[in-house]
């Protein structure tokens, strides 16, 4: 990504000229596995305090580590979703320090040799905008466990079901320039993750955890001096701490001040960031390679074989709907931005006409899940209800205007699209003859107005359209009913 | 009926087998012995109760006439640094004192599945950091060996001095050791018995409290070079809970004893002829390198240019290892806790008065080298002179089978010579960390007395995960020694 490239719209306005924001994310994720990263023990989001730890996790005398094979299959295929460089040695090294959550007094890590070097990512942005930015590395590394502050007036409890657990560390370069792109850069990567099933991208369960770099300059300018923005677990807050943290940065330097290399902490209650250590505090990790782990060898054929088996991801999804179903950008982008939604997608327009069954499924379905509140998963419409329906409609057996209300029954009542129409007798007349004489009918009851339009008043059209609608219950095909209308209106 | 703790593992299975003596017999003799010799302070924690249900399981396998293990009803002592399921695990330290593991060893675990019979936990230096045993939390062990003529009491050397005292004094048939930097075989020298530290990665290093990863090695201590055999055999093996422990069949190293060194090409290192070598060292190697030559073995000068490196690389790279290995003993979990007002000042109470002198000297090194600005100067470079001594070796092995030196640079010592200066006592393991850093299997051989009346021990090198013929080698080295002397009041 080259420095050169300015939006001005991501310009933020400041007393002094205009700043550009420059951000680059440490994603922390967890990778979806039943065990931990180096023992056996469970990895269940949820279960009572201390109850997944093993020895190895608690750091007990004589217990070493045991590299979980899933963990590094995981961490590959990620890689390959970020079209990143495996690099086939990779090694784990210590990083040492002092806390009652970390058993061992220090976390096994990667530093200098990760498992996954450079890729990229490319953003959608709004107005159907694309954008690269590049990823640095991914490392794997164990996480640590939790201390619970809250548990006893002056003591401090600590539970060790998250420590040992196998973390993504996913850094990207400092590509990105504004808020939505952070957060259009943390949807991108939670989706790519989750169509690869590498881990489940849940932040409020705290499986994917985000700290963000932030630093401004003037346009043109060298990069500034960043600070490190921790704890910030959701999309929103990303944006929120963002903003906020730019607003704040400008100000001191404009007011004559520079900024420290520190680490700050978001705080979302009061909506701002407050320091949290400056670079003096930071701590001397000591790193050093793991004695008790050789170097992690990866064999290039297996490698090979996990890229060929590599699900289809989002924009590769995307592509194709474009190109093979005839979906705009924007709703293929839609559709594809969630696993789930392409999978339901998928699913219903398999045999069906793929343009309609993507508007019924963007509007109406969408549309309705969001005023319920609900996921696609929790969709009362069955992906093959929803094809059924779309079904109906390509081959006239109901109209679109009939679809609507057939469709709102099936959100309702979950009952198929068939047996609605099937039981209210929604079926579309295509039959000429039935049309022709409700025509007749109408045209006997308003004679005046037959003769106005006779006489040029085209207008009235609308007017028999409904009116012989309304009388056979909008059960007639629109295109047959406008054909005879108009044939026998002209006399 | 003979005092049975004088025998042999290999004669007193025969005597098992041919149902001479019960397990139960040969047990009660070594407790009793332990009993005895409690002054030498070897044993940190006894087991005489579960002594005697082994030994009695052991002789109703016997009656059984089933199969038996290859140690089946053998009395071991147990190096305390082995975890030991229910009996206390101290590492020869006060932060571990009272630790009794939920779990086993695997090198215990395979001499128990082998049908031996554990005496007690033995004394080590504290995290097996020592030369001379001067640093256990539990106090000196002392050498059953005496200058002549002087009642001075002597080191057993470390860390494996417990070990060591153990088997000389005939108060364990056999014992676990382990081998950091000399930790086998420099007590072996010290006491007149047999230690062979393994290649790095033939035994399991699970559930051994760890000092320095890279280097730690169990191996056994025993009063022949065919007992280490058996109990090598029996210890060795690989372990999927052990990354670093080698997939590969273990020996019948018992078997490989054919006493035929014809043809073997012995290397002798001129960098080990270092300076201020006693004259005695110097004759007993040069005796050493004769008894080979007499049973067929062709001797050879070589070079290990890297030799005089290797000290200061082990007192980088093995404190840089401990420094971190030895950050769980907080306090937090298990072990000796000292409360504090925070959480910080907990640490530094439990760990000001957990860990003894040595080892808060090493944290404290090791925390140095590894630290932003110095890593590249000491432990990086550390590395690759490392690097180099390996390949010192991978050469040399090209032109020779095995390797003779001394195994230290002096007979046993008192408590009081060698204090004052650290450095002093590290230049005990001046031949035997060479070995380590290199990966290597390398045995001491009891080989003759000095002046005084002390035993003293060569040591044989051989190249990694060939301990067949090393230990062939090491058993016609200890058969031209002849090696017979007992320590006084044993």
């Amino acid at each position: 990504m080259t420095d050169t490239m300015i939006n001005e719209k991501n310009l933020i306005e400041g007393r002094t000229g205009k700043w550009e924001v420059v951000l680059g994310l440490e994603v922390h994720a967890q990778v979806t596995s039943h065990s931990k990263l180096f023992s056996g023990a469970a990895t269940d989001f949820g279960a009572e305090p201390n109850t997944q730890v093993s020895l190895v996790d608690a750091g007990f005398p004589g217990m070493l580590p045991v590299i979980n094979q899933i963990c590094v299959e995981q961490a590959v295929k990620t890689g390959l979703g970020l079209k990143a460089q495996i690099n086939l040695t990779s090694v784990f090294d210590r990083k040492n320090y002092f806390y009652a959550d970390l058993p061992n007094g220090y976390q096994i890590s990667q530093f200098l040799q990760p498992i996954v070097g450079k890729g990229t990512i490319v953003l959608d942005l709004a107005e159907g905008e694309h954008r690269e930015v590049g990823i640095t590395r991914l490392h794997l590394e164990q996480d640590a466990g939790k201390s619970l502050h809250d548990q006893h007036p002056s003591k401090t409890y600590v539970d060790l079901n998250r420590a040992g657990v196998a973390l993504m560390e996913i850094v990207s370069e400092p590509d990105m320039r504004s808020s939505e792109e952070a957060a259009a850069y943390l949807k991108k990567l939670r989706s790519i993750l989750r169509y690869l099933g590498t881990c489940d991208g849940n932040m409020d369960e705290g499986s994917m955890r985000c700290d963000v770099n932030v630093s401004v300059r003037k346009v043109g300018d060298p990069l500034g001096t960043r600070c490190e923005i921790k704890n910030v677990n959701s999309i929103r807050y990303v944006a929120a701490a963002i903003e906020h943290e730019a607003r704040r940065q400008i100000e001191v330097i404009e007011e004559g001040g520079s900024i420290r290399q520190e680490t700050r902490l978001w705080d979302p209650g009061k909506g701002m960031t407050r320091a949290m250590r400056s670079k003096e505090q930071a701590h001397d990790y000591r790193y050093f390679p793991d004695p008790d782990l050789l170097p992690l060898k990866l064999d290039a054929a297996w490698v090979e074989s996990l890229k060929a088996n590599l699900p289809e991801l989002p924009d590769a999804k995307r592509a194709r709907f474009v190109k093979d179903l005839g979906l705009s950008d924007y709703d293929a982008g839609v559709l594809v931005a969630e696993k789930e939604s392409a999978d339901f997608y998928e699913a219903a327009a398999k045999g069906r006409d793929a343009k309609l069954v993507a508007n019924w499924l963007t509007s109406e379905l969408f549309g309705k899940l969001n005023a319920a509140g609900k996921s696609i998963t929790e969709s009362p419409v069955s992906a093959e209800g929803l094809g059924e329906l779309v079904g109906l409609i390509s081959d006239n057996t109901i109209s679109g205007r009939i679809a609507k209300d057939v469709f709102t029954e099936m959100f309702e009542t979950g009952k198929p699209a068939g047996q609605i129409v099937e039981e209210k007798g929604l079926k579309q007349v295509l039959d000429t003859g039935a049309i022709d004489v409700e025509i007749d009918k109408i045209m006997a009851a308003n004679a005046d107005k037959v003769a106005e339009y006779r006489g040029g008043k085209d207008k009235l059209f609308g007017f028999f359209v409904g009116q012989v609608m309304r009388a056979m219950g909008g059960k007639a095909n629109p295109a047959m009913l406008n054909e005879r209308l108009k044939s026998k209106l002209a006399g | 009926m003979t005092d049975l703790t004088h025998l042999t593992i290999a004669d007193a299975l025969d005597g098992l087998a041919s149902k001479k003596f019960s397990a139960r017999e040969l047990t009660d003799a070594h407790l009793k012995k332990m009993s005895a010799l409690k002054k030498l302070n070897a044993y940190i924690t006894e087991t005489p109760e579960k002594a005697q249900a082994q030994a009695d399981a052991s002789d109703k396998r016997r009656a059984a006439g089933g199969k038996v293990g290859s140690l089946d009803g053998i009395p071991l002592g147990i190096k305390d640094l082995f975890c030991t399921e229910g009996v206390q695990t101290t590492a020869g330290s006060h932060i571990l004192e009272g630790f009794k593991p939920t779990y086993e060893s695997t090198v215990t675990t395979n001499l128990f599945n082998a049908g031996a019979v554990m005496l007690g936990k033995l004394n080590l230096d504290e995290f097996a950091m020592g030369s001379s045993n001067k640093t256990s939390y539990y106090g000196n062990v002392i050498n059953p060996w005496k200058r002549q003529g002087d009642s001075t009491d002597l080191v057993p050397g470390g860390s494996s001095g417990g070990s060591s005292a153990a088997v000389a004094a005939r108060i364990a048939m056999a014992a676990t050791g382990t081998d950091t930097g000399g930790s086998i075989r420099q007590p072996a020298a010290l006491t007149g018995t047999v230690g062979i530290k393994p290649t790095y990665g033939r035994c399991s290093r699970w559930g051994i409290v760890a000092f320095a990863s890279s280097l730690d090695q169990a191996g056994p201590i025993a009063r022949s070079v065919e007992d280490c055999a058996i109990m090598l055999g029996a210890m060795a093996g690989h372990d999927p809970k052990d990354s670093t422990s080698v997939e590969m069949a273990v020996p019948d190293f018992r078997k490989g004893l054919t006493g035929n060194i014809k043809g073997l090409r012995v290397g002798i290192p001129k960098e080990y002829r270092v300076d201020g070598m006693s004259q005695e060292i110097s004759d007993l190697w040069a005796k050493g390198a004769a008894w080979l030559k007499s049973q067929g073995a062709e001797i050879k000068e070589i070079s290990l240019p890297h030799t005089k490196y290797a000290l200061p690389t082990y007192y980088i790279i093995a404190p840089a290892e401990a420094s971190s290995n030895l950050a769980r003993y907080d306090g937090v979990r298990f072990g000796q806790r000292v409360p504090g007002n925070s959480l910080d000042e907990m640490y530094e109470l439990t760990r000001a008065a957990g860990f003894g002198k040595e080892v808060k000297r090493r944290i404290l090194i090791g925390t140095y080298v590894l630290s932003a600005g110095y890593y590249d100067a000491y432990y990086l470079q550390a590395q690759k002179v490392r690097a180099l001594i390996l390949k010192d070796f991978t050469d040399a092995f090209k032109d020779v089978d095995v390797i003779l030196t001394p195994s230290t640079p002096s007979a046993a010592f008192g408590f009081h010579e060698n204090e004052g200066d650290p450095v002093q006592m590290y230049l005990q393991d001046v031949f035997t960390v060479t070995v380590n850093l290199a990966g290597l299997p390398g045995i001491s051989v009891p080989a003759g007395l000095d002046a005084k009346g002390l035993p003293l021990g060569l040591q044989m090198i051989g190249r990694a995960f060939d301990e067949e013929t090393l230990l062939r080698s090491a058993q016609v080295l200890e058969k031209c020694a002849n090696f017979t002397a007992l320590p006084a009041g044993v």
